[in-house]
């Protein structure tokens, strides 16, 4: 009989459902066959034009039904289809899932598509005074649907039947993350028996793709998109901007086993703190990221010594790559130059939003299957991070636990701590 | 009877057409046939609540820090910080390291300019998406993206304020403030937390901001009425409004310990998502209040009404019926305030238990009197479009 209460006396919280979308295809067997081959997502952007861009590559998810219609839709499109492998895996009604619903996604904006369609239907004035007069006689409201920021939970509430009023959250790139500890959160609290936690991210726009890199954050590696993230190089030079989702099914692990769900695996803990130093960058020592992880490790009830892998947020931006060993070195010690820590991002680029979510499934997959992604192109390790990336091969490990990290824009950390077995 | 871990109001930060602060508003806004500050010629046929005159300096001390962030940013770093002001937390390290934060927010405001520019070339020319990357890399200012993030309120908060322990941003119109609230409160009850920032701002006085509602034809056209007294007028409903609400929730013997001032005690927050299209919002708002397990007797309701009509109608069909509740849409004086509106409604509430009166009728066509002592406050914030919750607050003893 497993304890079904944690070290602090909380409802231990299982997964019973997993689902994911990224560049690298729909569903878990693609994506875990692709990823545990090396095999990298990043492509030449072909859904806009790239004239006058410096990048020209990225993760985008380009075969779905929604991938041309916009940030809006296709990210719906994302966040239903990883829900629905999730569900459908937990064995839960796919239409009367009975808990809350906590949806990472990114802001909206309505479309530049749709500002060219309404402003070009009319000649009369300019600007925005044009817009909001051709706004008013608009007779359908599917164009306002994409600028609420509300929108897509809701419809994903009416199709999983999820309860109440769902939440919408925006924590930048650790956003996945945070969903997942909203869902934990409530299911400790005692709210819920279960909680549906999606990341999703359809919003790789060509004014999403230039703001970053106005921002310098994205690679130019252009000529060999699949060379281009590189986490822990020396030669790294940006994240690749992409898109993707991540769902999970959470559960009371005493309301899974009662009516015997398959748990997946175990959300130990969760743990965040907010950076106070800059906008973007992190404070010099670290000092947010490192009290993140050790937050997530108190929730947990583990010590350092029990973590046996990390899932790195490991970007292949300068800053962030440099940053995260700092964290991780002061937290492990001596250990960090022997434990593995790889990063999905080298084959899926950066999915944003979804991010957390995405990591947090596949680092549960790593647990169940025993098998640990690589780090890809790691052709040229950076001398200042000593790590074991799992270079360039996956590598068969039993892994018990893993430590996933979500750092983000707005001084944003939040770590999830998984188990593969219940205490 | 209260309780240790009680959740109560120990800090309120508003700001609004009306002006800046609790005391501000509560002056205002008792004085019998107060008449709303409006803005109808700026955007035209649209009247909004401006922002009052505001000394950014006063708690975004840095240039540096001002000129990072565009107006709606400045707002809700400024509303945080009366808060936390009025909380006694603003420079206490300590609790500000401690001190978790859930904010309410929108997007931020895009560059008017770089827009008008890229639609009007976009007239003669058919390669427009090369045309959007031609401007938008030469164009757009590097920094405004930030100004721009929804977390990114969040961010400066932690940057301006110290308000550290976690950062969370919610978003959703209405439905985003009343989910951090009772996400907020939820924390606090458990144990997760012992004091919380939790709020929103909404900056109206930009084209894109109308453009949200008006996409739906939400927005109230022609001239100024209360919410109540909109339906069947030009346009929609809505009058939006410029401001920004932050509440400092804390464990009651938190707040004991610190010798803090307690404007009131936070009760039921209920939450809920009606499937509108297919009716019966009315039955879902009544479902709400019954939840909330309103007290017997005469009943204060801090309604935050937007003026959107089927919404509105709703609301109204569901408090009149109740003929206890006496209603006050404040949203007629202040504008609508979208993710601001709920934490503006609790703090107007918060406000009346502790000054132990009530808000004179806003609308006497359609408000009642209210002569006794509001022991308890409801507030609400039934969205426009989508999304429902309300709040029991009660008298702090």
């Amino acid at each position: 009989m497993a304890n079904l209460r944690d070290h602090m006396g909380r409802s231990i919280v299982a997964v019973t459902g997993i689902g994911v979308v990224t560049s690298l295809g729909v569903g878990k067997t693609d994506n875990w066959a692709a990823l545990t081959s090396g095999r990298s997502g990043i492509h030449p952007i072909t859904r806009f034009p790239v004239d006058h861009l410096n990048t020209r590559i990225s993760g985008m998810v380009d075969f779905l039904p929604s991938s041309s219609k916009g940030a809006s839709l296709l990210t719906y499109e994302l966040a239903e289809t990883a829900a629905q492998e999730a569900v459908a895996e937990s064995g839960l009604d796919a239409d009367d899932f009975g808990g809350p619903l906590f949806l990472a996604s990114p802001p909206v904006e309505l479309d530049w598509s749709e500002r060219f369609s309404l402003y070009n239907s009319d000649s009369q004035d300019i600007g925005s005074e044009r817009l909001l007069r051709v706004a008013r006689g608009l007779k359908v409201t599917d164009i306002f649907e994409t600028t609420q920021f509300g929108s897509i939970a809701d419809r994903l509430a009416d199709r999983f039947g999820t309860r109440g009023l769902p939440i919408t959250l925006s924590t930048a790139c650790a956003s996945g993350a945070t969903a997942i500890q909203l869902g934990v959160e409530a299911i400790r609290r005692g709210e819920c028996d279960r909680a549906l936690s999606i990341g999703a991210d359809g919003s790789a726009t060509a004014e999403a793709l230039i703001r970053f890199s106005l921002l310098s954050a994205l690679s130019t590696h252009n000529d060999l998109p699949e060379k281009a993230s590189k986490p822990f190089s020396k030669d790294r030079d940006g994240f690749v901007l992409a898109e993707g989702s991540g769902a999970l099914v959470l559960e009371s692990l005493e309301a899974a086993l009662a009516r015997g769900a398959t748990i997946l695996g175990i959300m130990r803990g969760c743990g965040e703190k907010a950076d106070d130093f800059h906008r973007t960058r992190s404070k010099p020592d670290g000092s947010p990221a490192i009290a993140a992880v050790r937050a997530a490790l108190a929730d947990a009830g583990l010590s350092e010594d029990e973590i046996d892998y990390v899932n790195a947020h490991g970007t292949s931006t300068p800053e962030n790559d440099k940053m995260e060993h700092l964290s991780l070195s002061t937290v492990f010690g001596e250990r960090i130059g022997s434990m593995p820590i790889s990063s999905n991002k080298s084959m899926i680029g950066h999915t944003l939003s979804a991010a957390g979510a995405v990591e947090a499934a596949f680092s549960l997959m790593t647990m169940r299957e025993s098998v640990i992604p690589p780090t890809i192109n790691y052709d040229n390790p950076d001398p200042a991070i000593v790590l074991d990336v799992v270079p360039n091969q996956k590598r068969n490990a039993e892994v018990g636990s893993v430590l996933s990290n979500s750092f983000g824009f707005g001084g944003q950390n939040t770590c999830l701590v998984m188990a593969r077995e219940p205490v | 009877m209260s309780s240790p871990h009680d959740v109560v109001i120990s800090g309120i930060g508003l700001v609004s057409s009306l002006g800046e602060g609790p005391d501000a508003h509560w002056q205002k806004l008792t004085q019998p046939g107060v008449r709303p500050v409006l803005e109808a010629s700026r955007f035209a046929p649209y009247t909004v609540h401006p922002l009052p005159a505001i000394d950014w300096n006063l708690q975004i001390a840095k240039r540096g820090d001002q000129r990072q962030m565009e107006t709606w940013q400045r707002l809700g770093t400024y509303s945080a910080g009366l808060a936390l002001d009025d909380a006694g937390i603003k420079g206490d390290d300590g609790l500000c390291a401690t001190m978790d934060m859930v904010v309410a927010a929108g997007g931020g405001e895009r560059d008017e300019a770089v827009d008008a520019a890229i639609l009007a070339a976009s007239e003669s020319r058919n390669d427009r998406d090369v045309l959007l990357n031609e401007k938008l890399t030469t164009e757009l200012r590097p920094t405004l993206f930030l100004a721009q993030l929804s977390n990114l309120l969040a961010g400066n908060i932690s940057i301006v304020h110290k308000v550290t322990g976690s950062s969370r941003t919610f978003m959703g119109e209405e439905g985003a403030g009343v989910a951090a609230v009772e996400t907020a409160a939820a924390r606090i009850r458990s144990g997760q937390s012992t004091h919380i920032l939790v709020g929103g701002a909404f900056q109206t006085e930009h084209s894109d901001m109308l453009l949200g509602y008006e996409l739906a034809g939400y927005l109230h056209r022609g001239a100024w009425k209360p919410v109540w007294q909109r339906q069947g007028g030009e346009g929609g409903g809505v009058v939006t409004g410029s401001g920004g609400a932050f509440l400092v929730l804390e464990q009651r013997e938190h707040a004991v310990k610190r010798g803090r001032k307690i404007y009131a005690e936070l009760g039921a927050v209920v939450s809920g998502r009606a499937r509108r299209p297919r009716g019966g919002l009315d039955n879902e708002i009544a479902a709400l209040l019954k939840q909330a397990a309103l007290p017997n007797g005469e009943l204060l309701a801090i309604s935050g009404a937007s003026g959107a009509h089927a919404a509105t109608a709703a609301e109204k069909s569901v408090l009149d019926a109740n003929p206890a509740i006496a209603a006050r849409a404040f949203s007629s004086l202040t504008g609508h305030m979208k993710e601001a509106q709920f934490p503006f409604a609790v703090a107007l509430a918060a406000l009346a238990a502790d000054r132990k009166a009530a808000y004179p009728v806003f609308d006497a066509a359609n408000e009642k009197p209210f002569s006794g002592i509001p022991r308890a406050v409801l507030a609400t914030a039934i969205g426009y479009h989508q999304f429902e919750g309300v709040a029991l607050v009660k008298a702090a003893d």
